[in-house]
């Protein structure tokens, strides 16, 4: 492979002003395919999960999914989009094999959903708006495994093998207008975008958009002008970019890449790049002879759909808060700053917060779990929290029992390694563990006077006035009871026998 | 006329993946143009102000609820499969993007 | 007892009812019947004898058991090879489909063994249904049983052909253009194509989709109107179905009668092209109308003109896309896989091997209508013609209840004669085409022998869509008046095979 000629960053942005689109593809969560009633489950063994239609057999026909309707104008509406009074499916003629139909059934020049907007907020809290230009149904490919090349590529494969069962499952793809004015900040406005179109998808609980299951994937178009002009440059599609991450990444190493060509006296040619995930670099897709003709005309099979204006004010009204919204509530609520909101909204630990609050917890002590011991704890084992197997109900009874004086913060450490470890809930592992506050003041009072017995020169010392010097008694206590007492109730007992007070 | 030439025949062949051999190019390339010739008086009604009809009958919105109905058998469905493997359609292989 | 075979549907159904005939008895008769006449004739692709005389079993089982028996029991069917039947091979006349077997029956297939009748077999059909002669069909032509020689229509050759040959009383065809009536027409049956939408398409191998229509056929007006209403009727599985009741087609048909109607004669349905004894008879046919009660309209449609036009872009473009599943990947032929070539070669390769002529025609045709920079004045125009045709047909039936026409310009050509002239087949449809387009219902059936060449000629009713029981009332008038002015069904002046 050629080294691809990059411009600094700095320089690129110094000459020429970046300008992208995005194209989102979001695979709905509904139980059943766009166009047929098989089931969308995930996981299933291969070509188990179709039907003549999803298959592409003679003879058979689409019916369409209402819900995948439905989801589609919530999303619009929820990307300040105008829903069509009436819009047709459109056939997308070109022969692919893991297309069964050898056209793909999707909406040409009549999308669901127009003209829209996202408010997307940057790390330090700037807000930027990107101009939505429509929200489209379609139906995904089956997936291809290459099989006789290396690692599972197409490029030297000696056959490929097609599994169905993900042919037919419904697609919104969403389209930004062209993003201009973000300026060097390009490449972070492409990953807020995206990051904040899946919040909202997930908040709207059409799909679980998870990126690395491949049910959002994003396309980045990106061309430069240069500064001062107003007129487009020729852009390059980088198709498939997998990650919040590798938007971004995708997005600074065009620039570069643009930026190195144009200055270098060179054209940029419309074509189709490939991001690597391992350096972040693209690399030119196969050039087609031809330019592709897609042929697109009204899909006769299915008729056209015309949302009733009720039903769409229904569905708005059923829109939950924005995330961004909801995020700035929740900041404010909790009295964070800006950095300390980004860090939990990075680690996926929004809705859990949430969730312990309402279980009971008190936000400051739902934060500090979440994002201490926990964020520890699925960082170790390279899972997201929602994968621990704790609940925000357990962390919730965790802090209860740290409130009421029962744990400390040590014990509940204990509790917690305790229900990850799958010992039960945790007052299970309280009573397994035996993990509870020594708070009999009865016998605490004999571990501090034992403490003080056997450490007499150190109460001479406290007694004298260096109260500093009382943790080491408290150390002495909470080894003999096994740290099973409250440590700051122990520090009252032993300095009150001393008859010192702080 | 306007006259459909060998190379638009070709080109199409390639759009529609159909291996034309070179007579069946040039006996084409002549039906074709006097087919078009023919058709292309449609346009006699392309400026009037007249909504296309693509469906015969102004149905709209027919949908079904998002139920699952079964599936065929992975046997079934690849009964027909000219070849298969590990279960799965076994296709040459594909020039596509990498 | 050759009678059998001379049976309508209707007195078969009657006759296993009561018990003097059984269904198997039925089936074997006309088993026999295609192998003694079939060699000659090539109706059907594939006869099904197991499974029919499985299915006339269950039915005689079902008779002694006392089980409520439906309206066509026993009664045997040929079914189109362009309908997918579990387990039993579908070609669309295609060798791009040989050897495959669905493993799904069509909706209307369902219907059929649901309400007992049994399918015999598969007919023959131009490929793809892209015909008006059979003679496109991978498999060869069939002869039309008032001469050999002669094409028996299109694309519904093999069906017309096995009722005209008494090889089954009833037959299903689907008309996008002509398919059932034309057939019809030039071998002396009845042939209905249903208003789009009342038969479901699922399962029914697409050509054109917003055109294709399937429905019945068969030698009496009633007999159609029983199998009309048999596979009728709203589909879940197929989007454009119509969602109300079927039209009471059979009640239609027992109580034919013209009287008091107005009946509309097209001015664009005749000149140059039409044949003269064709002409002859229907005008006679009209004379007929008036004597029965009629009062006769003329009218004005002159979007009809732009009717064939608009059809050969609008059916190739659909059937471009359509057919583009045949790519040998996951069913059907595959050709040049020598494990050095691409996916993509051997798409091409096979679909150069496995499509016939005609169809690789109108899949360019297609192509090249929907491509860009054409797509508006092609496509987007003959949407627009489509447009002025269903307006036409709304203006001409506030004034009639029923227009009739001829069915076809000319009698059956001799197999060969259009073969390689594209242009000169299409005009078989002129007159079927426009009902097509809009949507609507139409019927065609004999109304005598062209003076000429002593072939039948058919005369063509169309009626408002969702009006399909004018068709029957109107047909089963007509119907009763030939066959006593014939003093017999025209088809008994056939030559016997
Ligand atoms: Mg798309
Ligand atoms: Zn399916």
């Amino acid at each position: 492979m050629t080294v691809t000629e990059l411009l600094s960053y700095d320089a690129a942005l110094a000459a020429y002003d970046p300008v992208m689109g995005l194209e989102v593809h979001v695979e709905l969560g509904t139980r059943t395919k766009m166009f047929c009633g098989c089931s969308t489950e995930l996981g299933a063994e291969p070509n188990s999960q179709t039907c003549p239609t999803c298959l592409g057999l003679p003879g058979s026909l689409p019916v369409v999914n209402a819900i995948g309707v439905e989801s589609a104008i919530k999303i619009g509406l929820a990307l300040n989009c105008e829903i069509a009074e009436w819009c047709r499916f459109a056939r997308k003629n070109y022969f692919y094999p893991d297309m069964p139909k050898n056209f793909q059934t999707s909406q040409y020049d009549e999308p669901i959903a127009f003209n829209g907007y996202l408010d997307v907020q940057l790390e330090d809290g700037e807000v930027f708006r990107v101009e939505i230009e429509r929200a489209h149904m379609e139906e995904d490919t089956g997936k291809s495994t290459h099989v006789g090349g290396a690692t599972g590529r197409i490029h030297g494969a000696s056959h490929s093998l097609l599994d169905y069962n993900r042919a037919g499952i419904p697609l919104i793809e969403i389209v930004t207008k062209p993003i201009v004015g973000a300026g060097e900040r390009a490449p972070e406005v492409a990953k807020a975008y995206v990051a904040e179109l899946r919040e909202l998808i997930k908040a709207l609980g059409v799909s679980e958009a998870r990126m690395e299951m491949g049910q959002m994937r994003c396309d980045v178009n990106l061309s430069l002008m240069p500064k001062g002009s107003e007129k487009f440059g020729t852009r390059s599609e980088t198709k498939n970019v997998n990650s919040l991450r590798s938007v971004e990444r995708a997005a600074r190493f065009e620039i570069q890449r643009h930026a190195a060509v144009l200055q270098s006296g060179g054209t940029i040619i419309q074509e189709t790049r490939h991001f690597h995930e391992d350096d972040g670099s693209t690399t030119s897709g196969r050039v087609k002879e031809e330019a592709e003709d897609y042929r697109y005309f009204p899909e006769p099979d299915l008729v056209p759909v015309a949302p009733s204006r009720d039903w769409v004010e229904e569905l708005r009204a059923t829109l939950p808060e924005l995330p961004r919204v909801r995020r700035n509530r929740l900041r404010e609520d909790w009295g964070i700053n800006e950095h300390d909101m980004q860090s939990i909204l990075n680690a996926g630990a929004v809705d859990l917060i949430v969730a312990t609050i309402e279980a009971g917890a008190d936000s400051a002590a739902a934060r500090k779990w979440w994002m201490g011991e926990l964020a520890r704890n699925a960082n170790e084992q390279g899972k997201g929290l929602d994968e621990l197997p704790m609940t925000p109900a357990d962390v919730a009874r965790v802090a209860a029992l740290v409130a009421e004086g029962s744990l400390n913060d040590k014990l509940a450490r204990q509790v917690i390694e305790g229900v990850l470890a799958g010992e039960g809930t945790p007052d299970e592992v309280v009573d397994k563990r035996g993990l509870k506050v020594v708070s009999d003041e009865g016998a605490l009072g004999a571990a501090v006077d034992e403490a003080i017995a056997a450490n007499a020169g150190i109460a001479d010392k406290i007694r004298g006035g260096k109260v500093a010097a009382v943790g080491a008694l408290v150390g002495a206590v909470m080894k003999t009871t096994r740290g099973q007492a409250d440590a700051a109730r122990v520090k009252e007992l032993i300095l009150e026998k001393l008859g010192v007070s702080e | 006329m306007p006259g459909i030439t060998r190379e638009e025949v070709a080109h199409l062949a390639r759009l529609a993946r159909l291996e034309l051999a070179d007579e069946e190019l040039e006996h084409f390339a002549g039906q074709l143009d006097d087919i078009i010739g023919a058709v292309a008086r449609v346009a006699e009604v392309a400026d009037q102000d007249v909504p296309p009809t693509s469906h015969p009958l102004p149905l709209t919105n027919v949908m079904r609820a998002d139920e699952v109905r079964p599936s065929l058998t992975p046997e079934q469905a690849l009964s027909g499969a000219p070849a298969q493997e590990q279960q799965r359609f076994k296709v040459p292989q594909i020039l596509g993007e990498d | 007892m050759t009678d059998i075979i001379k049976l309508t549907a209707a007195e078969i159904a009657e006759k296993i009812a009561a018990g003097d005939l059984t269904a198997v008895e039925v089936t074997e008769a006309h088993l026999a019947r295609i192998e003694a006449v079939d060699e000659k004739v090539h109706a059907f692709l594939y006869v099904d004898r197991e499974g029919a005389l499985a299915q006339a079993r269950a039915v005689d089982a079902k008779r002694a058991a006392g089980e409520k028996l439906g309206p066509l029991a026993g009664v045997p069917l040929a079914l189109k090879d362009i309908f997918t039947t579990k387990g039993v091979p579908t070609t669309v006349g295609s060798k791009i489909l040989e050897g495959w077997i669905p493993p799904y029956d069509a909706t209307l297939t369902r219907k059929l063994k649901e309400a007992d009748v049994v399918i015999l077999g598969k007919t023959n059909m131009d490929e793809f249904a892209m015909g008006s002669s059979t003679e496109n069909s991978a498999y060869g032509p069939t002869g039309n049983p008032w001469d050999l020689t002669r094409i028996p229509g299109g694309s519904g050759g093999g069906s017309s052909a096995s009722l005209a040959a008494y090889e089954a009383p009833l037959a299903i065809g689907t008309d996008t253009g002509g398919s059932i009536r034309q057939p019809a027409a030039v071998t002396a049956t009845v042939g209905v194509k249903p208003t789009y939408g009342g038969v479901s398409r699922y399962g029914m191998v697409a050509f054109s989709s917003s055109l294709d229509q399937g429905g019945p056929c068969a030698r009496t007006v009633l007999d159609a109107a029983l199998l009309h209403e048999v596979i009728a009727g709203h589909d879940p599985l197929d989007s454009t179905s119509i969602d109300a009741p079927v039209p009471p087609v059979v009640e239609a048909a027992r109580n034919g009668s013209v009287a008091g109607m107005r009946v509309g004669i097209v001015k664009q349905f005749r000149g140059e092209g039409y044949q003269a004894g064709v002409m002859q008879r229907f005008d006679e046919s009209v004379e007929l109308l008036k004597e029965l009660g009629a009062e006769i309209v003329e009218l004005d449609c002159p979007s009809f003109d732009l009717a064939l036009a608009a059809y050969y872009l609008i059916a190739p473009s659909e059937c471009s896309s359509n057919l583009a599943r045949f790519d040998a990947m996951r069913y059907g032929l595959r050709v040049g896989d020598d494990g050095t070539k691409s996916a993509e070669d051997v798409t091409a390769l096979t679909r150069e091997a496995g499509f016939g002529p005609e169809v690789k025609r109108r899949i360019m045709l297609g192509t090249y209508a929907l491509s860009s920079g054409y797509y508006d004045a092609y496509y987007g125009s003959a949407q627009k013609v489509r447009t002025l045709i269903t307006r036409d047909f709304e203006k001409a039936f506030e004034q009639v209840d029923v227009i009739v026409s001829p069915t076809t310009p000319t009698t059956a050509f001799p197999i060969g004669e259009r073969a390689d002239d594209p242009m000169a087949m299409y005009l078989a449809d002129l007159c079927t085409i426009p009902t097509n387009l809009a949507g609507n219902a139409a019927m065609s059936l004999p109304c005598g022998l062209a003076p000429e060449d002593g072939l039948p000629v058919g005369l063509q009713i169309i009626a408002p869509a969702m009006k399909d029981d004018r068709l029957y009332k109107v047909g089963a008038a007509v119907e009763a008046a030939f066959v006593e002015r014939w003093g017999h069904p025209l088809l008994e002046e056939a030559p016997s095979l």
